[in-house]
């Protein structure tokens, strides 16, 4: 066991692993703190990771597939929020459908694409760091350096989220949305436009996260591949308390399970068992054990302006 | 009738619109939706043996989707069916396969009702608790016991307590004969289990509508506040109708392990617990209008892998009608908006 954690490669790992539950962790967030329940986040990282391959492959640039995804994933989301914001429908049935949506969709493009070999081999990939300096550092070296240009996007987004949502005017006000719709419309913020705003945030972030998986960590997209990442973010970011650095704190806590039960694939001790802990950790986190994840009040509730 | 008319209206324009958008998805993508469509029915519906088989899918529909019903006529959204799935077939099968000796009369209720137990357990007493006393909002506690019940059964699966000795795939031994339920038509899927799918649908329409505790039920789930009012005990009946919901996803999971597979093969998903939800949301969570949705969903299953087949239309094209009939049930107001753009449209015209 002591040599499974003092192995770099499990730490890198877990960065690593921690990256696409982070991205749509911190999408959440916005979207919960507006009062929208974005459980289509895990279609969307779907829908975009498939068209990060096609953009990228057809441009012969990674970069371009990258922004593509997030175009694509964009889409989704303002059609996801006009139902749910605009229309006021069920935003976990609307989750649901978007999410069966993905999976078919996918799987029906990439038969009708590329037929049944695959995507292309060729595919380009995101170029991966090696930060100057710290990656001559012994065992940090190896752990923070080298990794997806994508892990260290997410660093930057990580900030950049924490500030925006607790300290600008804009933050401020979609946290108002989120908590308390009458009184932000009353004191004349413009609940429908702040619930769009982090509805798109969300899509934006997942489509990342996504395309993360299909080229950031590989160059190919399989059928499913997000394998309930989408609702495993949600729950991080539950674990978080709706925060940007808890929900990347419990993304790593997440990753970290993951990494350590591919590390343990070959002994005795069921990585299964491992497996499982995120998810009994979700529980017990809303159960109220070791502080209470509360959520904004007025989340996944639909609202109908007065005026 | 005119009640079952606007019952129906919703589901059915969702019906159409998917249709249509599915057609223009396979126009693009070069195929020919009428042909598609015309051996997606002949799939489904061609034969005996095919509608047999429709009906053989529907059953773990027609349960899964029955539980998830009850939980949502109660207000809450039990979305972990998959994992009350799950339990209820590793029960089911292992009471199935590690007891000989029993009649065939005593093997398979016990092997039933013990997964019915697990299931509502599983759903009541975790989600069910915290729900009621914590407030934990069961959309994800249900959601993450799904993932727990899956990787339990990997981790009983794959070299666990429950894998086949001496065998190499992650597979469970084979149920005892006494445990089967019979196949009603043989060389298909189709098992006595349809019977008790129905027998199912019947019983939970009875408890909702016409015992007390269905009253109290949905009373809870139409306004929680007053139904505290009026004295009811809402954090039980939260308890009782979350574990109810369970009891048949777990009841689903035995029936398919005892009546088609006959033993737990290690993998990610049914898939059932999931278009459990869409089940009940085009039924409109009536317990009768289950057995119809269930079909229909089974019937698109069933007929997809024959129309890929035939007409090379990947059965993907399944998921996607599917998904586009629960967006557009869930977003039934798009409606008002269409009528709205015509009515605008042709006030338009009146004026000029």
């Amino acid at each position: 066991m002591k040599e499974v954690l003092l192995n770099p490669q499990l730490w890198a790992a877990t960065l690593a692993m921690a990256t696409p539950l982070a991205l749509p962790a911190l999408g959440g967030t916005f979207s919960e703190r507006s009062g929208v329940v974005n459980i289509a986040m895990e279609g969307i990282m779907l829908i975009a990771a498939f068209f990060a391959v096609v953009f990228a492959h057809a441009t012969g640039s990674a970069w371009l597939g990258l922004l593509g995804a997030m175009i694509v994933g964009l889409i989704v989301a303002l059609i996801f929020a006009w139902a749910a914001v605009s229309l006021t429908a069920n935003q976990i049935i609307l989750g649901m459908a978007i999410n069966i949506f993905a999976s078919g969709i996918t799987a029906y493009l990439l038969n009708t694409m590329y037929g049944f070999t695959g995507t292309p081999t060729d595919t380009p990939m995101l170029p991966t760091i090696d930060i100057p300096g710290i990656k001559n550092i012994p065992f940090l070296g190896q752990v923070l350096s080298g990794h997806s240009v994508v892990v260290y996007l997410m660093i930057i987004i990580l900030f950049i989220s924490d500030y925006f949502l607790f300290h600008t005017n804009l933050g401020l006000r979609l946290r108002a949305v989120g908590e308390n719709p009458e009184a932000a419309e009353t004191a004349g913020i413009d609940v429908i436009k702040l619930r769009y705003l982090g509805v798109a945030l969300s899509g934006i972030l997942s489509a990342m996260g996504g395309a993360y998986l299909s080229i950031g960590a590989l160059n190919s997209f399989n059928p499913d591949m997000t394998s309930g990442r989408g609702y495993i973010a949600l729950a991080a970011m539950i674990f978080g308390k709706w925060t940007p650095f808890g929900s990347f704190g419990a993304a790593l806590l997440f990753g970290f399970a993951t990494a350590l039960s591919m590390q343990l694939q070959n002994t005795a001790f069921s990585k299964n068992i491992i497996m499982m802990l995120p998810y009994i950790l979700t529980i017990l986190a809303l159960v109220g054990v070791g502080g209470k994840s509360v959520p904004p009040a007025a989340d996944g509730v639909p609202y109908t302006p007065k005026k | 009738m005119k009640n079952i008319l606007k019952e129906l209206y919703i589901p059915v324009v969702a019906v159409l619109i998917a249709i249509v958008i599915g057609s223009i998805i396979m126009i693009i993508t070069g195929f020919n939706p009428i042909n598609a469509y015309a051996s997606l029915f002949i799939g489904a519906f061609g034969s005996v043996n095919n509608i047999a088989n429709t009906l053989a899918n529907a059953v773990p529909l027609i349960l899964t989707g029955l539980g998830v019903a009850i939980s949502f006529k109660a207000g809450l959204f039990n979305i972990g069916a998959e994992g009350q799935y799950w339990i209820g077939a590793i029960v089911g099968v292992w009471i199935g396969y590690s007891f000989s000796g029993l009649p065939w009369y005593i093997h398979i209720p016990f092997a039933l009702i013990a997964a019915m137990i697990a299931g509502g357990l599983w759903a009541g007493l975790i989600p069910g608790l915290a729900k009621a006393y914590t407030g934990a909002n069961e959309v994800i506690t249900t959601m993450m016991m799904s993932y727990i019940a899956i990787y339990f059964s990997h981790f009983l699966l794959e070299f666990g307590p429950m894998m086949e000795k001496g065998g190499t795939i992650p597979q469970s031994p084979i149920i005892k004969e006494s445990a089967v339920i019979p196949f009603l038509i043989q060389n298909t899927q189709l098992s006595y289990g349809i019977f008790i799918a129905l027998v199912a649908a019947v019983f939970v329409y009875w408890l909702m509508f016409k015992t007390t505790w269905g009253f109290e039920m949905r009373a809870v789930g139409y306004n929680q506040r007053a139904a505290r009012y009026a004295g009811m005990n809402v954090p039980l009946n939260m308890v009782l109708s979350l574990g109810l919901s369970g009891v048949f996803a777990g009841l689903a999971g035995a029936v398919q392990m005892l009546g088609v597979q006959h033993r737990l093969y290690d993998s990610f998903t049914s898939g059932y617990g999931y278009t459990a939800i869409v089940v009940a949301l085009l039924a409109n969570n009536n317990p009768i209008g289950v057995i119809f949705a269930a079909i229909l969903f089974a019937a698109l299953g069933t007929g997809s892998q024959y129309m890929q087949l035939n007409a090379q239309v990947p059965g993907q094209m399944a998921d996607v009608i599917t998904g586009l009939i629960v967006f557009f049930v869930a977003a039934h107001r798009v409606a008002e908006v269409i009528k709205g753009m015509f009515a605008k449209k042709q006030k338009k015209e009146a004026e000029a």
